[in-house]
Order: C-alpha cells, then sequence, then structure tokens
C-alpha cells in the first residue's frame, strides 16, 4: 500500500501535467535571460571574480536563486488557495491522509519541480561550457536542500495568512532582497558587516555558497557542514511550523 | 441495539468556540445498517457534531467513539474508513472526474489498477460516465454533488456523513440524488446526514434527532415523532391581509392545538376536514384552506416554538 505522503504527491503531479509545458519553459528562459543580460552584460565590466569569468561566477548563484524563487513562488498562492479557495486540503485531511503527509506529499512535489528547473538549467549553461568542475553533480542535491528549507517555512506562511495581501509583503520584503543581498550577483563581502549578517539569515545566501562550492570545486566561505546544518534548520523549522499551521486550519 | 457495537457513540458531547456553546451535551448512537438524521435550523450545531465525528474538530467535553476508536488520538485510522461529503464541495476544480475519484482512492491507499477499477463504478453510479473525461469545473451543482458523494463511497466506508447533501440543489437534482442515496441504504450503507429539509428527512432517515440550540429536543423515526408531537393532519388558514391573533379565540377548541405563523394558521386535527367544517359552521371566512398530513416541520414547530426557515 503506498504511502499516503505518495497519494498526495500522486494528485500534485497529476494537476502539473495539466500545466508542464508553460512551466518548463519559463524555468529556463527566465535564468538563461538573467545570465546573459547580467552575467555577459556586467561580466563585460566586471572581468573576473575570485579568479573565473564573471559570467561563470554568478551561474551557481543563478541556479540557486532560481530554486529559491520557484520554491517561494510555487508555495505561496497554490497552499493558500488549497486551504481557501477549491479547499483541496480539507478533501485530504477528510481521508487517512495526516498532516504530515499532506507537506510531505507537497515537499517531494517541490523538489521534483526544482530539480527539473535545476537539471534544464545545468544542461543548458553546461552547454555554453562554464561548468568545470566535477562536483557539480552536487548541485542538484544542494537545490533540493535549499528548496526544502525554502519551501517549508513559505509554505506555512501560506497556510497561516488570513489574506493573500501578505504576499506583496513577502514578495517585497523578504524574496526580493534575498535574490538581490544573498550573493547571486556579487559577493557578500562587498557588503557591510550589518548588511552581511542578514545576508547570513537567509538561507538563499547558504545555497548559493554551497551551490557556488559544487560547481567551481572551491571550499565555501563556512564549512559545508555549516551551511547545510542552516539549511537543515530551516527546513525542520519550516515543517514544524507547518505542521502548525496546517492542523490549526483543518482542526479545531 | 445493545448487542452490536455502535458504529458512533456519543454521551454528554460537547463543542465550546470560546463562550460559545454550539453543542450542549448531546447523546447518540448510530447502529450499523442505519440511516440517522440531524435535522434542526442553521446554527443548531448539526454540522458541528458532524465535524467531530469526521474526526476533524475535537469534542470540547464527554465521550466520542466512532468504531469504537476515539477520534482525538486515531483520527487517521476513523477516516480511512469514513466517506465524508462536506456541506461545500471540495473536488479538484483542475482535474477531471474520473482523475477526481482515482486520486482519492488513492488518498485511501487503493492500488492504482484498483482506483482505476473503482472510479468505473462509481462514474456508473454517480451517473457521469458520459462526462468521466470533462474537468469539474464546468459541470452543474446536481453532477458535482453526486461526484462528491461517489467520491465518498471510494474506499467502501463502513459509514457515509453527508452534511446537508441537497441544499442548494433544484428539485431535478434533489430527487436524483435522494434516490442514489436509497440506493446506497438498500446495499446496507450506514448513512449518517445532516438536513434542514423536512421531506428529505421523511425520505431517508430510520431515525432521527431534532437539534436546537446545541441540544437534542427529540429524537425517533419520522413517523413515530409526528405521532408523538403532532396530530395526525394539519389545517392551513389564510385570511387574506387581516390580523391572524384576532382569530385564536374564536377556532378555540377547533382542533387540538393553533399555532399562529406570521403569514397563516395552522390548525391541528385527527380529521383535517372535520375541523375546516367546524371553521365554517363558526362562521370563519378563510381567504384559503390546505388540509394536509402532518410532516416534520409540524412536529419541529411545536418543538421549538418556531418555523425552519429563518
Amino acid at each position: 500500500m503506498a504511502h499516503p505522503a505518495v497519494a498526495v504527491l500522486e494528485r500534485h503531479l497529476t494537476l502539473y501535467k495539466r500545466l508542464w509545458r508553460a512551466s518548463l519553459f519559463s524555468s529556463f528562459v527566465l535564468p538563461v535571460l538573467f545570465l546573459a543580460s547580467i552575467g555577459l552584460g556586467v561580466g563585460g565590466y566586471v572581468g573576473e571574480v575570485g579568479g573565473v569569468p564573471y559570467v561563470e561566477w554568478i551561474v551557481p548563484g543563478v541556479l540557486a536563486s532560481t530554486a529559491f524563487q520557484m520554491a517561494v513562488g510555487e508555495c505561496t498562492y497554490a497552499v493558500f488557495g488549497e486551504f481557501r479557495w477549491n479547499r483541496g486540503a480539507h478533501a485530504m485531511f477528510a481521508t487517512r491522509v495526516s498532516v504530515w503527509d499532506m507537506i510531505g506529499g507537497w515537499l517531494l512535489y517541490i523538489v521534483f519541480r526544482v530539480e527539473i528547473a535545476v537539471v534544464v538549467f545545468l544542461l543548458v549553461v553546461g552547454a555554453f561550457g562554464v561548468l568545470s568542475s566535477p562536483w557539480v553533480v552536487l548541485t542538484p542535491l544542494v537545490a533540493a536542500l535549499l528548496a526544502v528549507a525554502v519551501a517549508a517555512p513559505v509554505t506555512a506562511f501560506s497556510a497561516t495568512i488570513d489574506h493573500d495581501s501578505y504576499f506583496a509583503l513577502l514578495f517585497r520584503f523578504v524574496m526580493l532582497p534575498s535574490t538581490l543581498f544573498a550573493g547571486v550577483f556579487f559577493p557578500v563581502e562587498q557588503l557591510p558587516p550589518v548588511v552581511r549578517s542578514l545576508a547570513y539569515l537567509s538561507p538563499l545566501w547558504h545555497g548559493v555558497e554551497l551551490s557556488r562550492a559544487a560547481t567551481s570545486g572551491a571550499a565555501p566561505l563556512w564549512p559545508v557542514w555549516a551551511h547545510a546544518g542552516c539549511l537543515l534548520v530551516f527546513a525542520v523549522g519550516g515543517v514544524w511550523w507547518a505542521g502548525w499551521a496546517f492542523r490549526r486550519r483543518l482542526q479545531d | 441495539m445493545s448487542d452490536v457495537q455502535p458504529l458512533v457513540h456519543a454521551r454528554g458531547l460537547v463543542k465550546r468556540f470560546g463562550d460559545f456553546v454550539a453543542v450542549d451535551g448531546i447523546d447518540i448512537d448510530v447502529a450499523p445498517g442505519e440511516a440517522f438524521g440531524f435535522l434542526g435550523p442553521n446554527g443548531a450545531g448539526k454540522s458541528s457534531t458532524m465535524r467531530m465525528i469526521s474526526c476533524v474538530s475535537m469534542p470540547s467535553a464527554g465521550e466520542l467513539r466512532i468504531f469504537g476508536m476515539d477520534p482525538v488520538r486515531e483520527g487517521p485510522r476513523i477516516r480511512g474508513r469514513l466517506g465524508v461529503c462536506p456541506q461545500l464541495d471540495n473536488l479538484d476544480p483542475d482535474l477531471t472526474v474520473r482523475e477526481n475519484l482515482t486520486t482519492y482512492a488513492r488518498y485511501f491507499g487503493l492500488s492504482r489498477a484498483q482506483a482505476r477499477a473503482r472510479a468505473e463504478e462509481l462514474l456508473e453510479f454517480a451517473q457521469l460516465r458520459d462526462r468521466a473525461s470533462s474537468r469539474v469545473e464546468p459541470l452543474s451543482g446536481g453532477m458535482k454533488r453526486r461526484l462528491t458523494i461517489a467520491r465518498a463511497m471510494v474506499n467502501e466506508p463502513d459509514l457515509v456523513l453527508l452534511d446537508e447533501p441537497t441544499t442548494g440543489l433544484d428539485p431535478q437534482a434533489r430527487h436524483l440524488l435522494w434516490e442514489r442515496l436509497f440506493r446506497l441504504k438498500q446495499q446496507g450503507v450506514t448513512l449518517v446526514l445532516t438536513t434542514h429539509y423536512m421531506d428529505e428527512a421523511e425520505q431517508l432517515c430510520d431515525r432521527l434527532v431534532v437539534m436546537d440550540g446545541g441540544r437534542i429536543v427529540a429524537e425517533g423515526s419520522p413517523r413515530s415523532l409526528i405521532e408523538s408531537y403532532s396530530s395526525p393532519e394539519v389545517v392551513e388558514l389564510r385570511f387574506g391581509g387581516q390580523e391572524l391573533a384576532g382569530f385564536v379565540a374564536p377556532l378555540d377548541g377547533v382542533g387540538d392545538r393553533v399555532d399562529v405563523l406570521p403569514d397563516r394558521i395552522l390548525l391541528y386535527a385527527k380529521d383535517g376536514d372535520a375541523a375546516v367544517s367546524e371553521v365554517h359552521r363558526r362562521e370563519l371566512v378563510p381567504s384559503s384552506v390546505l388540509v394536509r398530513r402532518s410532516s416534520l416541520e409540524d412536529v419541529f414547530l411545536h418543538l421549538t416554538g418556531r418555523t425552519l426557515v429563518e
């Protein structure tokens, strides 16, 4: 008998079959546009960062930020709607599916989506010959960890809020600053120490560091276990918060 | 009923939301194979009771056992044997009719092949075979309801919970749905339903409780409730736009009891035609007269002192 979380994953995949074409296209067009404009355009002025051409330097960052943005984007309205609009969460909860199965199945689905985007992205940039280290095979693993570290708390947030206008706050004050100041486009060492410590709070920065270590083969700023540990804390904390939020919505 | 374990067993069951008491100490037992109804107006506590039975709402006090298990500790196990048709449809609007059934079957742990086979049976049951591949969103309200009920049957539940199954449907759709539910009843499926429709309760329920203000105010079969709380026939008298309270004294003694509603007077009598003759003999001239069989509506009116439809 399939685990209930697998049944939940299957449901999300069945829905995904309806829209995979559009999402696949956007999942690699956007990062490629970023690479082309910033990597080549800005890179023309910057030259080298950390001993590698700028475009090569931002590839792992853009990769991690793709995973990050996807995890945020997929876990906002889609989760909110399951509670508020189509009540799919209530339908699931009327079966043997538990709150943890729902969260587990959902996070598996997000990882699946992120992995597709990451693999497509790697194939595209790989074709341009900017991936030099064999450690690059670890980037999908980094992306999965980052995806869960981001998706779990965002899912919890979406299940907690009472109105979808709160998403504007999330996009403006969390997602956008994270993307800009988490070491995707320039090293965080450029930032004044106060702002830099904010970057350390972002799961994206840890993901970027690990991802960059994998594509370049160079050691990250902190030990690998420290970066991975921070992501794990986000993941575990997020799952715990999501469990609380789901239960509060579904059970009284 | 004492020799068989009841599927639902509640003693002194209470549900509070802050200071508000939604369910105020009710006792119920539902036996296997029974069609059991909760009847009452909006806010009577029917849905709160149903949510507790579905293990999505935790009792505030009292005892509740479903299949002999504690819903607080064994929620998922109990839910695995329930079929729930909620008041608000929660189908997957972007999935097809068939996918809604197969997806749901998987939640209950059916294999893919079993899920497909079960979906075909239920498409037949819900009379939706020709819509199997269409998305749910454009379906009519009646079709969606039938699909929701079919979906609730996907795990061959021991107990099916229907919260206001026909609210908001047109008469044709309601009758079709009743016919389907009646079929389930004949197959021996245990049904627990809430309704604020009298005709629905009379059609479907072997036994029912009338709820008002969170309490059970009467219990029995539809027929026995009518016999205990009403007279066999009811005469409805209307007097154009005249003040109805003035007719109470002149009608005294015509039937067993008189109720004044905003728009009409109800006379409860053993023999309706005889009561009408007596009204005419007293030289009262109603603008319209209707003699009918007593119904649960009358029981409800008698028990709560007001009409059911608010």
